[in-house]
Order: structure tokens, then C-alpha cells, then sequence
């Protein structure tokens, strides 16, 4: 079990490096001068210079890449170049806020999509789940955006159930005034991809021998949905869920602007409007960083779900 | 000497086409697809929509439907009553006023008559929602196949050398598929576009760049697959050099893989497009799409205009659920064995 971690937490570092490469390359070759970005409209030459030989510019690019490099280790990322505000400080305090949204709806998500998903299975090919089918499909082609402008203006502006947008200090008053209509309008939208992706899982257990054998032993079908097919079909969810989990972080970008969440996401954006750099360059690392993490959590967690499977 | 005349057998996408035409759902969507892209070229070839950006009607014209707006009570001040008061003899100016009105009549001015409804109402400016739409059809297409079949080329190619070479090669673009999925999509997205600036092109370079793993990884394992049978055995025997072998000889025999993909990643990149448009990192405020459009929508339907969010919302929906529901019976029709994987 350690040899299998370590292993993995080993075969993270090349892919890690190519992260650091692939942000560092697009950055210095393509992106704009930063110098000129900090300088502003009416900077001289001379300012340009200095800037230029503060950040390190005017070194080789080895020496760039070093210093950037020890950023990555040192976990400090300098100050945002838009407010000078620290980049450390900048994650630790938007996290919260993302956070705050995205666990509700990730938790949402998966506890209605799965007794749906269970049920539609069940009656494959009915009415019933024929007629859910189409109207998830015609659900799913009409954009996110459409649903929280008119999420918004008819829950928020006039029927008044919930206040247009907002956020405030406190956890609780966030999670029971501001929270509720964004996870409304989230759970909505992703309800219907996750409930078809799980309904496939569903129906693959269903075929299998193992239900027949049940059905055929006598089990009655409660049992046979929640202690068989339910059970063997949370080894595909669970790695769903472990696929969706890393995007709680980034939060979404969409639901952060438009219900003016201070999160991590609207952060990241208002970076990429501004030509922030330091701030998009250690969002991206960090989060790669993250995401390779959690898989490798997913990974672990099969066993506990899963005792036939043996970590190599 | 009778030789028995050998039975043809049928092509892949012969037999594909006979299991689509049994699916009235996709033949149903393929047409609709068609009507679309029939549409689409009568406004890329300027027939209609060209003049989108011409402000016909009032502003905020409502649609025929709804008959015109009732005129807004003015409150205007009475008339003043009573003589003028001659004031010429203080007034510095009045020596001037001949001369003004004889050069104001020679000017000619033209008082645009504008209509007070249009078929799918008007924008803000009194732009007409219905050549907004369609011209926004057009441009939100365009970016979205253009930009999957960016991702389709880069990911076909890269998954055709890994697949087909194995070794250092494969080591190496299988890094670099680590690489580009350890980042969150959004995220890469983000980071290239905070690099490459805005613009219709560089919406299509960024969804391109971006969105080519899928396809490598399926492309690759297909190449897998195929480089030791014997067909390609026979080809190498026969002197053909490795690239005849991957784009003459394998390569036909898994395009029908591609294709599919290639019809999912459009559905994907037409609603990411959107999204960008949206936060201002897409398509460019002198030019219209569905993005564009729903941007406008959001402060217009606060003051109760709702007609281009709903020409927006429905263009988009039909085109996207034919459209999806095309590329699924291309799937089904064309490999079986993908049956219910999204």
C-alpha cells in the first residue's frame, strides 16, 4: 500500500514538470510583455527597464525558469500585479467562498441523480424513461447561461424569493440567504448529465448474471436494487464523483460572476481580464497539483468500495 | 471455366448509412442540421443577415406579434400664450439669423423613418433580432466546427504517430496528454486565453488547443490496434512506407471513430463558446453570436425585453439538440460498440 503511494506520488513529478514547462512557455512566449503590462499607458523606457530588470527579465532564460521555479517550490507566487495584494493570501481567503457553493451542489448533484438514475433504469425503455431522455436532451442543449439569466430574473427579481446577488461574512448567512438560488439553478443544470451517465452504469449492472441469480433465489426487488445493482454500480459513480471533485476548487466561473461570489473562480477571471499573471501562472499549477492529488484519492478509495481491487 | 463471381462486400459506411436511415430520430435531426446549414451559407455568402448591423426599427422594438409599444405620456409643458417679445434690438446674434436660415435650407436632412415592431423585435439599438440571430447562427457554427475540427487534426495526428510508432514517440505524446488533462479545462482554457487576446480566431485556436486529448487517446488506441493486423502486414510487404500505411490504409478504416468524436466535440465547443463570449473572452462586441447575444439579453430582460434572449435560446436549443442527437445516431450507425458512453 505505502510502495503503491509512493509509486504514484513518483510517476506525478514528470507530468507535474510538464505543467510547469507548459504554463512557463505559453506565458513567456506568447503572453505580452509584463514589463510594459506593469509599466501601464504612460510609462518611459526607463521605468520599463527597471521593471523589467526587478522581475528578472533582462537574465537569460535559465535563470528565469529558475526563478520561477523557486516561486513553485517556495509557494510564493509574489504579489498580484492588478491589487499587490499577495497571492498566498489572495487563494486562502477566495477559497472559502468557492467553496461554500460547490460542495452543496456536488453533494446535490450526486444524492438526486442517483435514486433517479436507479429508478429510470429500472423501467428502461418505458414511457416513463423514454420521455426523460428526450427532455434531458433538450435540457442539456440550452446553455448554462440561460438558465441563471432567467433563474435569476424570475426567482431573484420578480418573484423576490431569494436576493439577486450578495455575499456577507458570515458562513451561515451566506449558506441561508445567498447560497440557496445558485445551488438551485447548479443542481438543475447538472442533474440531467449526471443522471444519464449514471443510468448507463445502472442498466450495464442490471444485465448482468449476478441480478438474475438474485431475482431467481427469491430476493425481493428492493433488495436486489439497493443491496446489488446499487452497490456494484458505485465503483463507476464513485469515480464520476472523484473526476467531478477537483472542479469544487475552480468553482464555476459562470456562477461566480454572475451571483457576485468573491471565489476562487471570479478571482482567476478578473486575472485573466486584468493580464494578472502571477495570479493565472499559480492558480494553474496549483490546481494541476490539486486534481492529481484527488485522483490519486479516487484511486485509494476503490478499495474501500471494492475489496477485490489490489493495488500493484 | 466458371469462376464464381466474387460477392462484394459491404463497405462500412454503406452498411452505416442503412442503419441510419432506420433511425427516424437521426434522419429527423440530420435534416434539421441540413435546414441550418443551408442558413448558414446563404449568410456567410452575404444573401441574407448582411445588413444585421443596420438600425431599422426603434429601440427595443417589440416583436409583430405583440403589436407596437403604446406611445409614453410625454408630459409636456403648455404652450406659452401671449406675443412674443421682440427682442432684436438687445439680441447680439439677431443680425445673423437671415443668414443662418438661408444656409440651413440649403442642407437636406432625411428622417429615417424607423419601424415600430420587427418580426423578432429589436435590440437596444433597433438592430433586427432575427439577422442578429442568424448572423450569430453563423458565427457560433462556424467557431464551433472550425475549432473541433482544429482539435480533431492535432488530436488525429499526434494519436496516429504515438499509436503507429509506440516508443520514445508514444512516451512522449502520452506525457504530454498527462500534461494538458492534469490541468482543469476551464483553467487551460483561461491560461490561453489570458495569452492570446480575444477574437473569433483565437476562440478557435484556444478550443482547438485545448480540446485535442480526447481524441488522441481514442485515435492512439485505435492506431494500437490496427498497426499489426494484416492488411497493414501486407501494405508493408508490398514496399508501402510508414506514412502510406497510417493515412492511406489505416486511417480510412478508423475515420468513422473520428467522425464521431469529431460531432461530440461541436456540441462541446458551441457551448463553450457561448460561455466565453459571455465573459467577454470570446467573440469580439463588433461581431454577434449566440454568446454575444445572451450577454445583451441578461440587462435587457430586466427591463422586460425578452425577445433576444428567446430568439437566442431557441436557435441554439434546436441546433444543438439535432445536432447531438445526429451525432448519436451517427454513433450508433457507425460503431455499434460505443452505444450509451457520452
Amino acid at each position: 500500500m505505502l510502495a503503491y503511494l509512493l509509486r504514484r506520488l513518483w510517476q506525478m513529478v514528470p507530468t507535474l514538470i510538464g505543467v510547469v514547462l507548459l504554463v512557463y512557455l505559453l506565458f513567456k512566449y506568447f503572453g505580452a510583455d509584463p514589463a510594459v503590462i506593469l509599466g501601464g499607458l504612460n510609462a518611459t523606457q526607463e521605468q520599463i527597464a527597471a521593471i523589467r530588470q526587478q522581475l528578472g527579465l533582462d537574465q537569460p532564460w535559465y535563470v528565469q525558469l529558475a526563478i520561477y521555479l523557486k516561486q513553485i517550490v517556495t509557494f510564493d507566487w509574489g504579489r498580484s500585479w492588478a491589487t499587490n495584494e499577495a497571492v498566498s493570501n489572495l487563494f486562502a481567503t477566495r477559497l472559502p467562498a468557492t467553496l461554500t457553493v460547490m460542495v452543496p451542489i456536488l453533494i446535490l448533484d450526486t444524492l438526486i441523480s442517483i435514486p433517479i438514475a436507479l429508478g429510470v433504469a429500472y423501467v428502461r425503455g418505458s414511457l416513463t424513461d423514454r420521455s426523460l431522455m428526450i427532455v434531458t436532451t433538450i435540457a442539456l442543449s440550452i446553455s448554462f447561461l440561460v438558465y441563471i439569466i432567467i433563474g435569476q430574473y424570475l426567482f431573484g427579481f420578480q418573484l423576490g424569493w431569494f436576493p439577486v446577488q450578495g455575499w456577507s461574512d458570515s458562513t451561515w448567512t451566506n449558506l441561508s440567504t445567498f447560497v440557496p438560488l445558485p445551488v438551485m439553478l447548479a443542481v438543475l443544470v447538472g442533474v440531467s448529465p449526471q443522471m444519464r451517465l449514471y443510468r448507463t452504469f445502472f442498466l450495464d449492472e442490471l444485465g448482468h448474471d449476478y441480478v438474475r441469480t438474485a431475482r431467481a433465489k427469491g430476493l425481493t426487488e428492493d433488495a436486489v436494487l439497493f443491496k446489488h445493482v446499487l452497490r456494484n454500480a458505485m465503483i463507476p459513480i464513485l469515480t464520476n464523483v472523484g473526476y467531478n471533485l477537483p472542479g469544487i476548487f475552480v468553482g464555476s466561473f459562470l456562477i461566480e460572476v454572475f451571483f457576485s461570489i468573491p471565489g476562487l473562480g471570479r478571482e482567476v477571471l478578473l486575472a485573466v481580464n486584468r493580464s494578472d499573471y502571477p495570479v493565472i501562472q499559480a492558480a494553474t499549477v496549483y490546481l494541476a497539483m490539486l486534481t492529481m492529488l484527488i485522483n490519486l484519492a479516487t484511486d485509494l478509495l476503490y478499495k474501500v468500495v471494492d475489496p477485490r481491487v489490489v493495488f500493484k | 471455366m466458371a469462376i464464381a463471381a466474387p460477392t462484394r462486400s459491404e463497405g462500412v459506411w454503406r452498411t452505416a448509412w442503412w442503419r441510419f436511415r432506420g433511425d427516424r430520430v437521426g434522419m429527423v435531426s440530420l435534416c434539421i442540421v441540413g435546414a441550418f446549414l443551408v442558413l448558414i451559407l446563404l449568410s456567410a455568402t452575404r444573401l441574407v443577415a448582411s445588413d444585421w448591423q443596420s438600425e431599422v426599427g426603434v429601440p427595443n422594438a417589440p416583436p409583430t406579434l405583440m403589436g407596437p409599444r403604446p406611445p409614453e405620456d410625454l408630459g409636456t409643458i403648455d404652450v406659452p400664450k401671449g406675443p412674443n417679445v421682440d427682442l432684436s434690438d438687445v439680441d447680439p446674434l439677431a443680425p445673423r439669423y437671415k443668414e443662418w436660415a438661408e444656409r440651413a435650407a440649403k442642407m437636406k436632412t432625411v428622417e429615417v423613418v424607423r419601424t415600430q415592431t420587427l418580426p423578432f423585435g429589436g435590440d437596444r439599438l433597433g438592430r433586427d433580432v432575427m439577422s442578429k440571430t442568424i448572423k450569430g447562427t453563423e458565427i457560433s457554427v462556424f467557431v464551433g466546427v472550425l475549432a473541433a475540427v482544429l482539435a480533431t487534426s492535432i488530436g488525429t495526428i499526434l494519436g496516429a504517430f504515438g499509436g503507429f510508432f509506440g516508443g520514445r514517440a508514444d512516451d512522449f505524446l502520452e506525457w504530454l496528454y498527462n500534461v494538458f488533462t492534469a490541468v482543469p479545462d476551464i483553467l487551460l482554457i483561461f491560461a490561453f486565453a489570458a495569452v492570446f487576446g480575444r477574437g473569433i480566431g483565437t476562440v478557435v485556436l484556444i478550443l482547438g488547443l485545448t480540446g485535442w486529448a480526447g481524441v488522441y487517446r481514442q485515435v492512439r488506441a485505435e492506431f494500437i490496434k490496427h498497426r499489426g493486423r494484416e492488411y497493414v502486414r501486407a501494405a508493408e510487404a508490398i514496399g508501402a512506407s510508414p506514412t502510406s500505411r497510417m493515412f492511406r490504409h489505416i486511417l480510412p478504416n478508423v475515420s468513422h471513430v473520428i467522425l464521431v468524436r469529431l460531432s461530440l466535440l461541436v456540441v462541446g465547443f458551441i457551448k463553450a463558446e457561448v460561455i466565453l463570449s459571455y465573459l467577454g473572452l470570446g467573440v469580439p462586441v463588433d461581431q454577434v453570436s449566440w454568446g454575444t447575444m445572451l450577454a445583451e439579453a441578461q440587462s435587457e430582460l430586466i427591463l422586460g425585453y425578452w425577445w433576444q434572449l428567446a430568439a437566442a435560446t431557441l436557435f441554439m436549443a434546436v441546433f444543438v439538440t439535432a445536432f447531438s442527437l445526429m451525432a448519436d445516431a451517427w454513433r450508433d450507425a457507425l460503431d455499434p460498440r460505443l452505444r450509451g458512453a457520452e
